[in-house]
């Protein structure tokens, strides 16, 4: 049977290009960047090297770019950091509902040391209000944390906006560009954002390494005590072939941009306007414009995610879902249920993430499948009258 | 994989789903805030059921716990089907995840509600439904 990958928000391939750019850096150049040797030496050269790779697709300086364990590392890194470093200038920060849990679970202990977290609402397509943003702005706010690309319904935020009320407010501002970082050209010196987050497995390079982006001048303070790598600010020996991986994928990500996202935006309209004309009782979640060019989001009314993605597994679609009994929790997921979704049709949901290897054929395959098994499930449902 | 082949086999080809027009019995449980939502139907001739649907709103756990319940329950007394506990769902299914216990609680109670709603409409007392409180049924994870 032949697989189709469409969950590409929860992980991509390694690409070819990145592997074999890897593979020397395990056996042959295995040095230890800190050592004065020449195997030392090169492993340094190739940690500069990589560093200005990953700063280019955003447009930092290499001086800038942290190398991290991931996004949650990141993430964690930037809040806990910076709230830390500013706490005698206030203890009030602000995020959104909708944030990865790296960010909620940060804001939550944050609160239990002492901190105060708004946790602004979102509208029906994920997006946050700029005047609430402003309205929550306290005198003793020290940082904004907003993501860039929600994971889940793909809303993409008005960053460079966010940017601009942080700036006249003083207050430092963190976005996770996670979801971001290679679906949307990202410029840090055009928009006002002191600390932003990236992962490596999310654009095609391997898993365990990220970056946090540090603008100039914005102070932190060490996530891992140890030695002196990454100007002593994150101490522990460099993972150089995934720091490579990484840095060869950021340099494929940012070549190939327009072409990805044009591919990928196709496919996306193509899906989401096929399943919407051919079954009823679908919402499309997240929003039209301002969205992830690989996102699609549906919600079925009268039947429950699980079993979905059960019946499209057994055709070989790999997807995902926010449904409580994916994630072995009580509720819905937080994303659909603060975009106002009722609790019987986020349970319905689905998430369909398409990449750099997905094909028009695999688009009508899922919607000739999915057509089947929604009426299937529906069939079986006690909440659906045919 | 998450779930067993038994498991597999009655969510991917679930039995006796549908409704029974005039069903001697009807019971439905869960809600749908947990994502859960199962009716059972029965007919019971001489106090022996001799058809059994179901129709369910969840997890592939959910409807498998509903199929294998409707096949386990088919030509028993309504006695013996009173005896049926959550635990022989899970045994029959060859076991599920911890975390999807409570679908195997969930037919067993919809089960129970539908006998309980035939015996009250015949005015029948049956041992295995003494104490039985259909709006008692814990609904929850």
């Amino acid at each position: 049977m032949k697989r189709r990958y469409l969950d590409y928000s929860a992980t991509t391939p390694v690409k070819k290009e990145v592997l074999e750019a890897m593979i020397p850096y395990f056996t042959e150049t295995f040095g230890n960047a800190s050592s004065i040797h020449t195997f030392g030496q090169i492993a340094k050269e190739v940690l500069t090297e990589s560093r200005k790779k990953v700063a280019n697709l955003i447009n930092a300086n290499e001086n800038e770019i942290f190398f991290t364990s991931g996004g949650t590392e990141s993430d964690n890194w930037a809040l806990k950091s910076i709230a830390k470093v500013n706490k005698n200038k206030g203890k009030h920060i602000i995020t959104s509902k909708i944030e990865h849990h790296a960010i909620l679970h940060s804001c939550e202990t944050l609160e239990k040391e002492g901190f105060e977290v708004t946790y602004l609402d979102v509208d029906e397509y994920g997006f946050i209000s700029l005047e609430d943003l402003k309205n929550a702005i306290r005198k003793d706010t020290i940082l904004i944390s907003i993501m860039y690309i929600n994971n889940e319904i793909g809303t993409i935020q008005n960053i460079k906006e966010i940017g601009i009320i942080a700036k006249e407010n003083n207050v430092i501002f963190h976005t996770d560009a996670v979801q971001a970082a290679g679906n949307i050209e990202i410029d840090v010196k055009k928009l006002n954002v002191d600390l932003l987050s990236i992962s490596s497995h999310k654009i095609y390079g391997p898993k365990g390494i990220g970056a946090l982006f540090v603008k100039r001048g914005t102070r932190i303070i060490p996530f891992m005590d140890g030695g002196a790598q990454e100007k002593k600010k994150r101490a522990g020996t460099e993972n150089i072939p995934a720091i490579v991986g990484f840095a060869k994928a950021c340099e494929i990500a940012k070549e190939n941009l327009d072409d990805h996202i044009s591919k990928l935006s196709v496919l996306r309209d193509d899906l989401i306007e096929k399943v919407s004309n051919s079954i009823d009782d679908v919402k499309v979640n997240g929003p039209r414009d301002n969205r992830h060019p690989g996102n699609v989001n549906f919600a079925f009314k009268y039947i429950e995610g699980e079993a979905l993605l059960l019946m499209l597994d057994a055709v070989g679609v790999a997807a995902s879902s926010g449904s409580a009994c994916t994630a072995g929790s009580l509720e819905p997921s937080h994303v659909l249920m603060s975009i106002g979704l009722g609790h019987e049709i986020a349970h319905g949901s689905l998430r369909l993430t398409i990449g750099d290897f997905t094909e028009e054929e695999d688009i009508d395959f899922i919607v000739e499948n999915l057509i089947r098994i929604v009426q299937t499930l529906r069939d079986m449902s006690p909440l659906y009258e045919a | 994989m998450l779930y067993t082949d038994i498991v597999m086999d009655h969510f991917a080809n679930p039995r006796n789903v549908g409704e029974i027009k005039d069903a001697d019995g009807m019971g439905e449980v869960g809600n749908i805030q947990c994502g859960d939502i199962m009716r059972i139907y029965i007919s019971i001739e001489n106090d022996i059921i001799t058809d059994c649907k179901f129709k369910t709103f969840g997890c592939g756990s959910a409807i498998a716990s509903s199929s294998i319940t409707t096949e386990l329950v088919k030509g028993k007394t309504i006695d013996e089907a009173l005896e049926l506990t959550n635990k022989d769902v899970v045994q029959q299914l060859g076991g599920l995840p911890s975390v999807k216990i409570h679908c195997s609680v969930l037919a067993e109670d919809a089960l129970k509600v539908a006998i309980y709603d035939y015996a009250k409409k015949n005015n029948k007392t049956y041992k295995g439904l003494e104490g039985f409180d259909p709006n008692q049924v814990n609904h929850e994870h």
